[in-house]
């Protein structure tokens, strides 16, 4: 089924398409202000706290801790309707950033899960990126 | 004193008043009816209401969800031609944006009678906004979305997220979450319209509910199961907010427009999900009526999801952050607990009664109800009301509209 694949990020968008293009190398970025030190992400042009626009691309460890997750039963989409149940997940990156994510690597994850935990970020390639996905450490 | 007779709190004005309302009565139009064409009879309903005539109108209040450009579209399509154009678009938050800005223009001069409408056929259209719809980005091309698309989050596991959080940190229960969705039940069923609403949509089991059945009813996104999921309907609204002198002389008593307040949230890195953009727009609104939580009788909370209600009833200050579980324990919320505080979403909410996407104007419009001493579930004596509506997505990006109604 051609409709059957995840949707898919836009390499070309003005403000992540360089977070996106990173992924190729399973590098996951954020931006740190040069002039406030603020962490930000989304990535975007300017800095969140004083707007400047001097911001340098950092590479996060790729670990962290499940902030908040649903394991989702119901959904209209091909792909995902395929792969119910899944877990949606908020994961707060050890350097800051929190992150929308998939939890993968969970035997059942209506029962597996524990606000909390750790994780590490686990690649899924495709052709012109790939995606970053959370495993349980 | 205000010239009506009874005593008006230093500061507080009453600069305009809902004088005309009207909620379509149909949530199933079978696709025989436009959203410009539920908009034009919920106006003229609206209008009929309050004793004005379309003549009378010269503000306009359009969220643009009928298509077209928003405030034109409306304007043309009723043959209007008002001197204020409101395009104001925040989801469901829109209507509450609406009032308080109404009331704005209505002190400042620039207008004396204003019409808001709604209007939506979500259910004939099987918009899929509900239980299995996608709400990465909220909705909006750009850079969240092309952060946050990927993952298939749907808009229950938006909300359930905020749930889960709230269960963590505060030890929120799902039994306490049923509280919402069984009050609100209770409410429904008392509502003729919102009873053939649920047979128009084939609910399965039409009757109040117990906690038992809403966490033992299917589980959409854990933590929040089916009972606890707003309907999708068509249907529609109007309101009519008029200038005192012209209130005056309208048909029905004035329930004014005390206070409002609006408000931003989005994520963050570090965030708290449990909070909402209601924790700052609620302070303001009350702050504006002079009056304090505890003095409100009825409230009236966009009920998308349970998670939605007992977030936004901490944040606007009915009880501390993370206490809303307990407080909301023991049919607490029901209409004919008035001791107890405020009587929640009498007309039988999102839940129960009316969800054609954007609910913010039937909060205004049972707000309102209560305050004439009409609403099905009527709470005597019923004098304060808080409208709040939460536009966007509760557990990413969201508006937040909070009104102060009251009566004479």
């Amino acid at each position: 089924m051609a409709d059957a694949t995840r949707p898919l990020p836009n390499a070309r968008e003005p403000d992540t398409g360089a977070f996106w293009e990173a992924t190729k190398n399973h590098e996951l970025r954020y931006q740190r202000c040069n002039d406030c030190e603020a962490v930000i992400f989304f990535p975007r042009r300017h800095c969140t706290s004083c707007l400047g626009q001097n911001l340098e691309w950092q590479a996060s460890k790729g670990e962290g801790t499940l902030y908040t997750y649903s394991v989702v039963r119901q959904s209209y989409h091909p792909f995902f309707k395929a792969r119910a149940p899944y877990a949606v997940a908020w994961i707060d990156l050890d350097e800051g950033p929190r992150i929308l994510s998939n939890l993968v690597g969970i035997e059942d994850p209506t029962r597996d899960l524990t606000i909390g935990q750790r994780l590490r970020v686990e690649w899924e390639d495709h052709e012109h990126l790939a995606i970053p996905l959370f495993r349980p450490i | 004193m205000s010239e009506n007779g009874r005593s008006v709190k230093s500061g507080q004005t009453r600069d305009a008043a809902i004088v005309g309302i009207h909620e379509f009565p149909s949530r199933d139009v079978e696709g025989q009816l436009s959203p410009l064409q539920i908009k034009a009879e919920c106006a003229a309903r609206a209008l009929e209401d309050a004793g004005l005539s379309l003549g009378d109108v010269d503000a306009i209040y359009d969220a643009g969800e009928a298509g077209g450009m928003a405030g034109l579209g409306i304007s043309e399509y009723l043959g209007i031609r008002p001197n204020v154009i409101d395009t104001t678009m925040v989801g469901g938050s829109s209507y509450e944006f609406h009032a308080a800005h109404a009331k704005r223009a209505i002190a400042a001069g620039k207008a004396k009678v204003a019409l808001l409408s709604y209007g939506s056929t979500a259910h004939s259209n099987a918009f899929a906004i509900g239980v299995g719809g996608h709400g990465g980005g909220g909705g909006m091309p750009g850079p969240a979305d092309n952060m946050e698309r990927f993952c298939g989050m749907t808009l229950v596991s938006n909300y359930a997220m905020v749930a889960h959080r709230h269960m963590h940190e505060y030890g929120t229960t799902s039994e306490q979450l049923a509280e919402i969705s069984v009050a609100t039940r209770l409410h429904a069923m008392r509502n003729p319209e919102a009873v053939q609403a649920m047979r128009a949509l084939e609910f399965m089991d039409i009757r109040e509910t117990t906690i038992q059945d809403v966490v033992s009813s299917r589980m959409i996104a854990d933590p929040l199961h089916l009972l606890e999921c707003c309907m999708i309907s068509d249907g529609g609204g109007a309101v009519v907010i008029a200038s005192p002198e012209v209130a005056r002389d309208c048909a029905t008593p004035p329930v004014w427009i005390l206070g409002g307040g609006e408000a931003t949230k989005y994520p963050e890195n570090g965030g708290d999900i449990t909070t909402s953009a209601a924790a700052q727009s609620g302070p303001v609104a009350f702050a504006e009526a002079g009056v304090s939580p505890d003095e409100i009788d009825i409230a009236m909370i966009y009920d998308s999801f349970s998670i939605t209600v007992l977030t936004l009833l901490e944040d606007l200050g009915f009880c501390k952050k993370g206490e809303g579980g307990s407080w909301v324990e023991g049919g607490r919320l029901r209409f004919d607990r008035p001791s107890d505080g405020p009587a929640l979403n009498t007309d039988g909410g999102g839940l129960s009664s009316n969800h054609p996407g954007m609910r913010g104007i039937f909060l205004l419009i049972e707000a309102a109800r209560q305050l004439r001493g009409q609403s099905c579930s009527q709470v005597e004596g019923a004098s304060l009301a808080v409208a709040h509506g939460n536009g966007g997505m509760l557990g990413s990006r969201h508006c937040a509209g909070t009104v102060i109604l009251g009566r004479d």
